[in-house]
């Protein structure tokens, strides 16, 4: 029986709305702790956590959309942070357009690094992000015309498996590279930092943070509900077909590679806003956020969560940075053999991941 | 007057009494001497012949010799840096080390132009009469790059009594390129003749100079005949030197691609015929970078032994590490490759925060034997780095080994009867367990004699083995998975590429330009250079 269609956005399994419920709350919880909590109670919120929680759900995101084309299409990509940051970018040249004459330099055309590089006039690839609208398309177009481009040569090409896991690695690192290039325009190896308001609100005020976690929970709920309907649509069965026989289901008579191209390009977007979300809170992007090493993580994120379970993922994302903002604050030294037992123990001993530590009933529910 | 010299410098020990007054009189005059009353106290201390002489000049010229406030005397110092708070002394009578003194106490005695270019021409002198023809050589090329009249005289008078071949050749480069400014047409066109069998920069930017018109149009060189000589001999010379500078490319090509190939070789083996991706890969390399750090600290008297020493410990350790590896985690990951990325990744991070544990997060300085450095010049516009022709010989022998080992041993035949059908590998009595746990031991011992290798290329720290492991992995895929000649012909041509467009695109467009290279080449060939056919292939 076909629900109607509001209704079968919503998850059906007791996992997924305690996820929603989950971020919801997050939204609603800690913005009344931060705002309304007097500092003196041992409720209060501290900016910095707040602005901590707004990170993770950045990264949560990032891991939905590496779910969605790993665990769900069998893609492993090494290169969502390179989409990551290419939303970051494009939301940081309109914060950097935004600071105007307020820079060192005061111009109030040029960004301070071009002024010292000496350049006369703005690269025509930087009008128009002063308009918001403008930049938030871009935020959305730049990654999605990228993956485009990519899935679309390497999807027709049948190239599979490990080969496109290292060719997306190469596209990461070969973006990383370029932008360490001062000639590239983008701020070379300092990127954007420096940042002063976003449509107007100054980005140091706790409301505007506020605002911006509110944001960052939203469109999480927003891509999650996406990709569970997406999941849930004929169009995901059959992307699950390819993940499990890719050859069968060509042979079936789908075109595998148009399935795969537009998941692809689906959860390149949703990297790209999330590191749009993500660069406004931390106040800086630079290419070391291309580093391949990144989307490595972002993999581990989702197989620590378990891989296949969206919220998983987004779970994964939120414990393992929780866990390295702990233990590089604790016990610097200690961190990276933490992190590294994790992930040899999380792919020996659980390889569904933390979800795979659920009741087989309850994921029998989630399976159906 | 050189023969004169000659047997002055010779005779030095024997005239020695006398001289060992007048030598260090002259000497204790320099600090307070005008520049032209040097130039006289030079020529005196020529006179006394006193075996330091030429040391006590050449410090002169290169700014190395100072006066000490507290007691007048004159030293050496070892070197010229004037920014460092202390120097070491060199006594100039006996040459022999003098202790420290700080910079504030000593004076720099000072030179001008024209007493630099006495000093030069009397060093030179010492030098052109010296025994040893390497020495005389380097000096004529010295003097090839500021020719005068003084030093075309000296060149002159040695002509006739230079016994080497090669150092009266480059003699006679410098008369002729002296030549092209006589004033007989004649002379310069024979000048011109004997430069154009030259390859030297210095001589194709004098002759170039002759075909170039000054303001109101006139040539630089009136006669029209020696102009025409002059032109055959630039395009002669440039024509050479374009096929040297050629390649000199190729090979930085090789070398580069060598040190690809010999950090993806043992990729190609865990990656290729075992399929587990080995994210630790590069720090097994750095293990095996540490391991050539500890056998060199531990025997600091044998450098030029260290080497040849550090490559069996390098494979044992990295080849245990390896085989403990394998035993312990991957066994359990088989059929799962893109697990084993993420287990071997947090293996990774182990090992790097294991050595900044054990060894602090700082580079750590490996030295280069005696051996690895210097160059072949192989003649004026081609030289060859050691270390690099090293290198390429190196990664030769280690793949012709391991090919030897995957085609000629025992061991080898089980490795690929295992790659290809594990059950049926099972069902003929090898035993599969034990042959991975050795394929990846080796696998991972061919890493860590790679970082030896490294260890001489670059710095030896934490971050070694991420710096590789994303090029190796390229390597790999480009030359096809499975294909231990793939490995081979995939990184040297990804050297090469590399090499050859960094003269037009820079080092990191260049790099840039490959790695897209990369991503559309696979597009074309989704299974690399040299793809697995038949059954092996179904299961990749």
């Amino acid at each position: 029986m076909r629900r109607p269609l509001l209704l079968s956005v919503l998850p059906r399994d007791g996992s997924g709305r305690s996820f929603l419920g989950l971020v919801a709350a997050c939204a609603v919880v800690v913005p009344v702790l931060n705002l309304l909590v007097p500092p003196s109670s041992p409720l209060h919120l501290s900016t910095y956590v707040l602005t901590l929680i707004g990170k993770y759900l950045c990264y949560a995101m990032l891991a939905v959309a590496v779910d969605l084309v790993w665990g769900f299409c069998g893609i492993l990509s090494l290169g969502h942070a390179a989409f990551f940051a290419l939303g970051g970018y494009a939301m940081g040249m309109y914060l950097m357009r935004q600071i105007g004459p307020r820079g060192v330099y005061g111009n109030p055309i040029l960004p301070d690094f071009m002024v010292f590089l000496n350049w006369k006039e703005l690269p025509w690839f930087w009008y128009g992000f002063d308009h918001f609208a403008f930049a938030m398309l871009m935020v959305v177009v730049v990654p999605g015309v990228l993956a485009f481009a990519f899935g679309y040569l390497a999807f027709r090409s049948r190239v599979t498996g490990v080969y496109l896991s290292i060719i997306t690695q190469a596209l990461s690192y070969a973006l990383m590279l370029s932008f360490f290039r001062n000639d590239m325009g983008f701020g070379g190896n300092n990127g954007f930092t420096d940042f002063k308001d976003l449509l107007g609100f100054n980005l140091q005020t706790d409301a505007t943070r506020v605002v911006l976690l509110v944001s960052s929970a939203l469109a999480l709920g927003i891509s999650y509900l996406a990709s569970r309907f997406i999941e849930a649509s004929r169009a995901g069965r059959v992307i699950r077909a390819i993940r499990d026989a890719e050859s069968r289901t060509r042979f079936l008579g789908y075109r595998v590679e148009n399935y795969k191209l537009w998941i692809f390009v689906f959860s390149a977007v949703v990297a790209g806003v999330a590191g749009a979300l993500y660069v406004p809170q931390v106040g800086i992007i630079n290419p070391s956020e291309f580093a391949p090493i990144n989307s490595i993580e972002v993999v581990i994120w989702v197989a620590v969560g378990g891989r296949g379970s969206l919220h998983g993922a987004a779970l994964g994302a939120i414990l393992v940075n929780y866990a390295k903002t702990f233990f590089t604050g604790a016990l610097p030294e200690v961190w990276l053999y933490a992190l590294g037992a994790l992930f040899v123990l999380t792919t020996i001993f659980l390889p569904r991941g933390l979800m795979g530590l659920l009741p087989e009933r309850r994921r029998a529910a989630e399976v159906s | 007057m050189a023969a004169l010299l000659c047997l002055v410098v010779s005779a030095a020990p024997v005239t020695a009494q006398p001289a060992n007054e007048a030598f260090p009189a002259a000497l204790a005059e320099l600090p307070d001497a005008g520049f032209a009353d040097k130039e006289a106290i030079v020529a005196r201390l020529v006179e006394t012949g006193h075996s330091s002489t030429a040391a006590v000049l050449t410090a002169m010229l290169e700014d190395r010799l100072y006066v000490r406030t507290s007691d007048h005397r004159v030293f050496i110092t070892t070197s010229a840096d004037d920014t460092q708070t202390s120097f070491s002394l060199i006594d100039p009578l006996t040459l022999k080390g003098a202790g420290a003194s700080p910079a504030g106490e000593l004076t720099k005695i000072d030179t001008n132009n024209r007493l630099r270019r006495v000093l030069r021409t009397t060093t030179a002198r010492f030098a052109l009469s010296n025994p040893d023809p390497g020495v005389r050589l380097s000096a004529v090329t010295d003097m090839l790059r500021s020719l005068d009249d003084a030093t075309a005289d000296l060149l002159r008078q040695r002509q006739p009594q230079e016994p080497d071949a090669r150092v009266r050749r480059e003699i006679e480069t410098g008369l002729a390129m002296m030549a092209l400014a006589d004033a007989n047409p004649t002379a310069r066109l024979a000048a011109v003749q004997t430069l154009a069998s030259r390859r030297s920069a210095e001589v194709r930017n004098r002759l170039g100079a002759l075909l170039e018109r000054s303001g109101d149009g006139a040539y630089a060189e009136p006669d029209a005949a020696v102009r025409q000589a002059a032109n055959q001999a630039v395009q002669r010379i440039d024509f050479v030197r374009g096929l040297y500078s050629g390649v000199e490319t190729v090979f930085f090509g090789l070398s580069l691609g060598s040190v690809l190939v010999l950090a993806a070789i043992g990729l190609a083996i865990t990656f290729g015929v075992m399929g587990v991706i080995n994210m630790a890969h590069g720090e097994l390399m750095m293990l095996g970078a540490y391991t050539t750090y500890v056998v060199q600290t531990l025997m600091p008297n044998h450098l030029e032994w260290s080497i040849p020493v550090s490559i069996p410990a390098a494979f044992i350790v990295a080849g245990l590490a390896g085989v403990v590896l394998e035993r312990t985690i991957i066994r359990f990951l088989y059929g799962r490759p893109l697990e084993t990325l993420l287990a071997t990744f947090g293996v990774s991070l182990v090992l790097q925060q294991l050595v900044r544990t054990v060894f602090t997060a700082n580079n750590r300085a490996v030295a280069a034997p005696s051996w690895m450095s210097g160059t072949i010049q192989i003649n004026e516009a081609l030289a060859i780095t050691y270390n690099r022709l090293y290198i390429v010989g190196f990664t030769l022998a280690v793949f012709t080994l391991l090919l030897a080992v995957l085609r000629r041993t025992r061991l080898g035949l089980q490795i690929r009867a295992v790659s290809q059908n594990r059950g049926m590998a099972r069902a003929m009595g090898i035993r599969s367990a034990r042959v991975d746990a050795m394929t990846f031991g080796l696998g991972a011992g061919i890493a860590g004699v790679a970082g030896v290798a490294l260890s001489q290329l670059t710095n030896v720290g934490p971050n070694l083995g991420q710096a590789y492991i994303i090029d190796s992995f390229m390597v790999v895929v480009f030359g096809g998975v499975g294909n231990l000649w793939g490995t081979l012909i995939g990184g040297m041509s990804l050297g090469m590429i590399n090499k050859l467009l960094e003269p037009y695109a820079g080092a990191v467009l260049g790099k840039i330009a490959v790695l897209v290279t990369l991503i559309l080449f696979i597009q074309r060939r989704p299974r690399g250079l040299f793809p697995q056919t038949g059954r092996a292939a179904e299961g990749a």
